[in-house]
């Protein structure tokens, strides 16, 4: 029992047999938890005498921060571009539903829609912390609709839009509120996109670059003015070009001002990049790579038909298509699935291809403090793999949410 | 004294962690009667540290009824740096045993008032019924814990400022920059380990030779204040080939045709299981 509880009476769960991942290294270390958040012991020892109530035997297991999924567009059915009645519950289901894949936490993603749409479902999901029920909301990422028209990739042509003048107007017509967005992608090309970039980075929301056909020099304009994160690299922008390296240069930009870093979405399914085209962008940009699964409605269901957004998807066994066509739509890989995928197919270290999936993602959304690592203080959302990286039980707060065959 | 002497510091480790380790089992420590320990920190007893965590996973020695005192802390560093002996004790050995965390005892060098501290240290010791078994180590210089050349041999626990020798020694643990070694520390006396039931000295590597000569084959000085334990009852020193080197050959030959005798402390080694 925790001794003199000069601290705290919470009990105290000390995470044995396993190895944390923890300075970009798996340690054969102890992880203890108290209050939901990660606790240092030698403190707990020292100044409070105490020690844990209960041992968790991990069986050996790696101890990984939670995966954090920054671009999901829906699972299980759910579409969260679909106005219904009751987005929250979708987003729950979804939100229950990611833990098996060590999900927790994620930005349910709308794709280009009417206004209407954005106006409907925004208000209906706010920003929450995860826990039994699912995976914490960080906020919604908004993918469109103020893309270019040459990129639209399966998003309908009809709703995409240019700004007005580049000021909030422009967002509250098409979006309604900005609360509860935590990023939102665009084509810095279109004109007063700068003033745009500048506005949401001032509130908080992180910009992304995609579906777009900008080139380097107006991709460097837009992280200058703030712009962090690219939008699925590769897919929906110009490809590399060795005289104009468009959006995917700033890898390798030395325009990026001091101090703050490019991430860059990897849809690592085996089917929206190349692996050779993934170990350019990660040997060159390692410590940007964030892993997004860009998931779609028709992910955790059956091959056939499915709507996404305004518009129908069609699986063919791992493929997802807009139907009657050959554009991809989206992915029905599960976040665990990439990690997996990214580490063989990229050759990286175990604790590589999980920090792609937690530590990154925090670093993007500026959460770091928080989540996405297993430093003391963060909040104890967790994931414990084999050696083969497959989730074996899922924890939010120190509390399990999730156990395989359970 | 009895000298023991193995063939390297596995075997020296291995033997020192099997009497500290028979000592309590046969103590049969309770929570009317705790066994006392006597702690040493540094690299000489790394691996006697190991192998008591080795013994304690193994299910046959705990250390739920065990005070543990340690010998001396910095003055002035941080307890989280990760050189304090605070962390150095954590690391090695709290962490890995079952201990409770109040009767694990070690002098705070960031307390308001250093003296006050120095005092309530031995309080606490006396409160405990004295030190069963001081384990320690010995400085290029002939020190034990902290007690400097010059040092009393009746000291008490106190603050002591560090000779260059034991920082030049230290050095390498900052970084081998001479500047972030703490100059100040708080440490037991002489006098405050002469009081214990029982002494025992770890002393490896040839670098120790010369001290472990001065402190067994002169005679008592304060300049090599280990020397000290040549008046106590039972002092143990275990020690490798290596730290034998300056001794007379006579001493060496005597004290490894004892062994046979040495070695019946620790085999049988003891186990809570059997009990």
């Amino acid at each position: 029992m925790p001794s003199n509880k000069s601290v705290s009476d919470a009990p105290i769960s000390q995470f044995i047999n396993c190895r944390i991942l923890r300075g970009h290294t798996l340690q054969r270390e102890d992880l203890w938890v108290r209050d939901g958040k990660i606790l240092d012991p030698e403190k707990l020892f020292f100044d409070e005498q105490g020690f844990a109530d209960r041992l968790v035997d991990c069986g050996g297991s790696i101890v990984a921060p939670g995966f954090i999924d920054v671009q999901i567009n829906g699972g299980y059915g759910v579409d969260f571009s679909q106005p219904t009645e009751d987005v929250a519950a979708g987003v729950s289901l979804v939100a229950k539903k990611v833990l098996e894949h060590g999900v927790t936490s994620f930005c349910p993603t709308l794709v280009t829609s009417p206004p209407a749409v954005y106006h409907q479902v925004l208000p209906q999901v706010q920003v929450h912390d995860g826990g039994p029920d699912g995976a914490g909301v960080l906020g919604f990422h908004l993918e469109g609709p103020f893309i270019s028209p040459e990129k639209k990739g399966a998003h309908p042509e009809r709703y995409l839009r240019t700004f007005g003048s580049g000021g909030m107007e422009d967002l509250t017509e098409v979006y309604g509120g900005l609360d509860g967005v935590a990023m939102v992608t665009l084509a810095p090309e279109l004109p007063h996109s700068q003033s745009v970039v500048r506005m949401l980075c001032q509130k908080g929301i992180a910009v992304s670059l995609g579906h777009s056909v900008a080139n380097l020099s107006q991709a460097e304009d837009a992280v200058q003015h703030g712009a962090s994160f690219i939008t699925h690299l590769f897919n929906a922008m110009l490809p590399f070009h060795h005289r104009d390296p468009g959006i995917v240069g700033l890898l390798t930009s030395d325009r990026i001002p001091a101090g703050r870093t490019v991430f860059y979405g990897m849809i690592a399914d085996g089917i929206h990049t190349n692996p050779a085209a993934l170990r350019i962008a990660h040997r060159a940009h390692p410590a940007g790579l964030v892993l997004v699964t860009d998931a779609i409605a028709a992910m955790g269901l059956p091959p056939g038909r499915h709507p996404l957004g305004q518009q129908v998807i069609e699986i063919q066994g791992l493929h997802a298509y807009v139907s009657g066509t050959k554009t991809l739509s989206g992915s029905i890989a599960t976040m665990d699935m990439c990690v997996r995928h990214f580490k063989q197919a990229s050759g990286c270290s175990v604790e590589e291809a999980l920090e792609a999936a937690s530590l990154h993602p925090a670093q993007l959304l500026g959460i770091s403090q928080k989540k996405g690592n297993l430093d003391y203080g963060a909040d104890a959302d967790l994931v414990l793999l084999d050696d083969a990286l497959r989730v074996r039980t899922t924890y939010i707060s120190g509390e399990e949410v999730w156990r395989k065959d359970a | 004294m009895r000298l023991v002497i193995l063939d390297d510091y596995d075997l020296a480790s291995e033997w020192a962690a099997k009497y500290i380790r028979n000592r309590i089992v046969e103590f049969k420590p309770s929570a009317d009667r705790y066994f006392t320990l006597g702690l040493p920190t540094g690299s000489t007893p790394y691996g006697c540290y190991q192998k008591l965590i080795e013994f304690h996973r193994s299910g046959d020695l705990s250390f739920k009824y065990v005070k543990t005192f340690n010998m001396d802390e910095y003055v002035g560093l941080p307890r989280a740096h990760p050189e304090s002996y605070h962390s150095y004790m954590w690391n090695n050995f709290f962490k890995h045993i079952d201990i409770d965390p109040a009767n694990a005892h070690i002098l705070d060098g960031n307390a308001e008032d250093l003296e006050a501290e120095c005092s309530a240290y031995e309080q606490k010791i006396a409160a405990a019924g004295g030190i069963e078994l001081f384990v320690g180590g010995i400085g290029p210089d002939g020190h034990i814990a902290f007690n400097e050349p010059g040092s009393s041999l009746v000291s008490r626990t106190r603050v002591k400022t560090l000779a260059k020798d034991t920082i030049v020694a230290n050095a390498r643990f900052f970084g081998n920059d001479l500047s972030k070694v703490p100059t100040m520390a708080l440490t037991v006396g002489v006098g405050t380990v002469m009081d214990s039931k029982e002494v025992m000295i770890l002393i490896t590597g040839a670098h120790k030779a010369f001290a472990l000569y001065k402190a067994i084959e002169e005679g008592v000085n304060h300049m090599w204040t280990v020397s000290a334990f040549q008046q106590h009852p039972h002092t143990i020193f275990v020690c490798d080939e290596d730290a034998t080197l300056e001794l007379r050959v006579k001493t060496v030959k005597y004290f490894k045709g004892l062994m046979h005798v040495h070695n019946k402390l620790v085999d049988p080694v003891l186990s809570i299981k059997d009990q």
